[in-house]
């Protein structure tokens, strides 16, 4: 974590509306998931205890305690992509990445990331883009009408191997 | 510049006019909300960059999104004296052919429609030109006949992120006439006569809520706007956002300006970027003309917003679990009262809002309340804009009146469901709404029908199920997502509505007994009168309503075993048809857990071992001869599709 850093994101808050928030989330825009040592700091900075951001990362399901690989894949689970197939896009995903079903992290969130660091699998509620159910989103690019056989093709696109 | 008069606000109409109409200039406009953008209007919009490089006779710009994203990336081709033309389905190979043949330009085959002529309600209407012969106008469509835009009175027409646009089609003149001829008072009753309620779903109306909040006396007070769209399968605001953004600013304005606040919040969520993006662009474009700031107007009343980021609560929709994030904390409900007009955000009088509630402000200001009550029903007056998705053929987000009757939006506009299939019902209201079954779709849609049917208007969530719809399991899919989101407060909500997932899985792994059913009636009772706030009082309606309209279906799931609409993996099976196999072996490469083995060439030799089957439906997919179908106890559905049936 570099200290510089955070620091200058905490300053970037002058208000205090959403101001917790939003150093979260820019801390984590830059180190996709929250450093242990960079909610300390927070901590410190704004002396706010350390349990209550602990409490703040793992009550929203945006945050990250944990490492994640290069690129991340969401599958959206909402009620537009259930009806069309979202869970099957996101076993079919599973068993392409090869990574556990059911897996969950220690707080209790649906994200699983590969043996080799390279992709990260989570959910999400919704991305707002129920016209093209299912979707997915990989980093930042949201892929819309999606099908199992598609699937290969997309995620060739940022380096994966067919085992 | 800052506005002050009205000269300066009609020379800025002037210079908008001028991008919206160039009088010797073709306009070509990619629909670029998020939904356009993810089937490919940005590298349309790229390829036109490059190739219009050189053209000093074009001007290209972005729009947001019409509404009709079944036929998207649109793009829109305004040739002065004639208007615009859309073309739908535009992809980047057709590019050259858009460009190369503007004088011809109706003659290509992608046209969907034309505009003439548009109201954009708070200007006069627009003349855009002449009319090209032989093009349907955009009214004339069947999906847009029966709609009335008012929410949706520029999107998918201007560019949103140019402020000049926005006023050209009389944007900000609502708020000249709210700060420079209307007291507070006035405001509030006309948006009181006007009889609108709460575009969130509760329905609350909006000039009470106002007048509650502007009673209390205090030095500070705030206006939040609620942009924490979370209900899935809901995304008109986030249209609303990305394609209009200073009509929600405006109404925030006219609102604080009405309760006395001086300062806004947009509480948005994470999940939407580029609405986030345009938002803080057109702040700070209204900041730069004067319509944020001190001395609005020149009248002397200051306003400020700045934008909140949510990050993923689904409860951070309801009011005072929202105030709670915006201050840093956790996003747990509190009881009410005191209600967040008297104690909000900061212990200070709060009022809050759905974006598309600010977005009519602009409108009730401008035109009047009584005008405004001539749209939709007595209880129910103006529009609401619903996103129409599943199964269903014209997805995308559509306005009508309020009072419209269901068949209406699902036939008329959405054009029934895919492929021919039979639609099974409507879901309203995301996790806390219901399924409604055809039996009811006369019913005109307003606030107390939606309630009487067992379900709830909500946000605007419209999502229609067909015959392979399992309406277990869409209980099921609710619930799993009201248990994830359950803030953990009230004992009810959070283990009552895990007891009611964990029957309602094993029903749908064909272990329920028919007193499972009683169990999730009473289960449901219980919680809805101890819940403290909405999620849960509402969380079993999805459970309450399937198993009222759809009982055959769960009894089809404890009794015979059988899911009639092949969803619940547990009681499906996948098979070849051996009659129809030609041994290709596609299913096989393409089966991620080498279930599938044969002799390539010989189609008789293909078998699915039931054992390593994981029923993940990539075969019934990838299979291009229907030879793989899937069946459960006697229900059989040949290519029905699993994913890609649409």
């Amino acid at each position: 974590m570099n200290k510089e850093h955070v620091e200058n994101i905490i300053r970037r808050y002058e208000n205090p509306e959403g101001k917790i928030l939003g150093i979260l989330e820019d801390i984590q825009e830059t180190y996709k998931y929250l450093p242990k040592e960079s909610l300390e700091f927070v901590s410190k900075k704004l002396g706010m205890p350390l349990s209550k951001l602990y409490s703040i990362a793992t009550f929203y399901s945006f945050f990250n305690l944990k490492p994640v690989g290069e690129h991340i894949i969401t599958v959206c689970m909402g009620t537009a992509c259930h009806v069309r197939g979202a869970k099957d896009i996101l076993n079919n995903l599973i068993e392409l990445l090869k990574i556990g079903v059911n897996e969950t992290t220690e707080d209790g969130k649906f994200f699983l990331t590969t043996e080799d660091k390279h992709f990260s699998l989570n959910t999400a509620r919704c991305f707002g883009c129920c016209s093209m159910a299912p979707v997915i989103r990989v980093d930042d690019k949201i892929f819309g009408y999606v099908t199992i056989k598609d699937l290969p093709k997309i995620l060739k696109a940022y380096g994966w191997k067919s085992k | 510049m800052k506005i002050n008069t009205l000269e300066d606000l009609i020379y800025i109409r002037e210079v908008g006019l001028k991008k919206l109409k160039p009088r010797d200039k073709v306009r070509v406009s990619v629909g670029m909300a998020t939904c356009g953008i993810s089937v490919g209007g940005d590298v349309v919009f790229e390829e036109l960059k490059e190739k219009l490089k050189n053209r000093d006779d074009v001007l290209l710009t972005k729009t947001g999104c019409i509404g009709f994203c079944h036929v998207e990336p649109l793009v829109n081709v305004f040739i002065p004296g004639k208007g615009i033309l859309i073309y739908h389905h535009v992809q980047t190979k057709d590019v050259k052919k858009i460009i190369d043949n503007f004088s011809e330009a109706e003659k290509l085959d992608n046209v969907l429609c034309q505009i003439d002529k548009w109201y954009h309600i708070t200007s006069d209407e627009i003349v855009y030109g002449g009319g090209f012969t032989n093009i349907p106008r955009w009214s004339e469509l069947g999906f847009f006949k029966p709609q009335r835009k008012l929410v949706m009175r520029n999107s998918g027409i201007i560019n949103p992120e140019d402020i000049d646009e926005y006023i050209a089609v009389g944007g900000y003149s609502a708020l000249f006439k709210a700060l420079k001829k209307m007291t507070p008072e006035e405001i509030i009753n006309e948006v009181k006569k006007s009889g609108l309620r709460g575009r969130g779903g509760a329905g609350f109306p909006t000039g009470v809520k106002w007048e509650l909040a502007k009673n209390e006396q205090s030095d500070v007070k705030y206006v939040i706007c609620n942009a924490d769209e979370g209900d899935p399968g809901a995304y008109m605001n986030r249209n609303e956002m990305e394609s209009d953004p200073h009509s929600v600013i405006e109404g925030m304005i006219i609102g604080g300006y009405a309760i006395g606040a001086h300062k806004g919040i947009i509480y948005i969520r994470a999940e939407y970027p580029l609405a986030l993006y345009r938002l803080q662009k057109a702040i700070n474009e209204a900041k730069n003309y004067g319509l944020l700031g001190k001395n609005i107007l020149g009248s002397g009343f200051d306003f400020d917003i700045t934008i909140s980021k949510g990050a993923g609560a689904f409860v951070c929709g309801e009011e005072t679990a929202l105030i709670a994030s915006i201050e840093g904390d956790i996003g747990r409900p509190r009881p009410r009262p005191p209600f967040p007009a008297q104690k909000g955000l900061w212990g200070k009088p709060t009022n809050i809002n759905n974006v598309e509630t600010w977005t009519n402000i602009p409108l009730i200001v401008k035109k009047g309340g009584d005008w405004f009550r001539g749209f939709g029903n007595e209880k129910s007056p103006g529009t609401k804009v619903f996103s129409l998705v599943g199964k269903v053929e014209n997805v995308g987000l559509v306005e009508v009146e309020l009072g419209t009757p269901i068949k209406t939006v699902v036939y008329d506009i959405g054009g029934g469901a895919p492929s021919g299939k039979k639609v099974k019902a409507v879901q309203t209201g995301g996790p806390s709404g219901g399924c409604i079954p055809t039996k009811f779709f006369d019913l005109p849609i307003d606030y107390e029908n939606l309630t009487s049917v067992g379900s709830i208007m909500g946000s605007g969530g419209l999502v229609v199920m067909d015959e392979n719809t399992c309406m277990v399991d869409t209980a099921k899919f609710f619930l799993d997502f009201t248990v994830d989101e359950s803030c953990g407060k009230c004992v009810p909500c959070r283990e009552g509505l895990k007891h009611m997932l964990f029957i309602l899985e094993n029903i749908t792994k064909g272990n329920g007994k028919e007193e499972d059913i009683k169990t999730l009636e009473q289960l449901s009772e219980t919680i809805k009168t101890t819940s403290l706030c909405g999620l849960g009082q509402t969380a079993p309606n999805p459970v309450i309503t399937t198993i009222k309209y759809f009982k055959d279906e769960y009894l089809e799931h404890i009794n015979n075993k059988r899911c009639p609409a092949l969803v619940c993996a547990t009681l499906i099976e996948f098979e070849i048809d051996q009659r129809k196999c030609t041994g290709c072996a596609v299913c096989a490469k393409r089966c991620p857990v080498k279930a599938i083995d044969g002799i390539i060439g010989i189609g008789e030799t293909f078998r699915i071992d039931p054992n390593k089957c994981i029923k993940c439906g990539t075969c019934l997919d990838v299979c291009k001869l229907g030879a793989v179908i899937k069946t459960s106890k006697g229900v059989v559905n040949e290519k029905q599709g699993h994913t890609s049936s649409y």
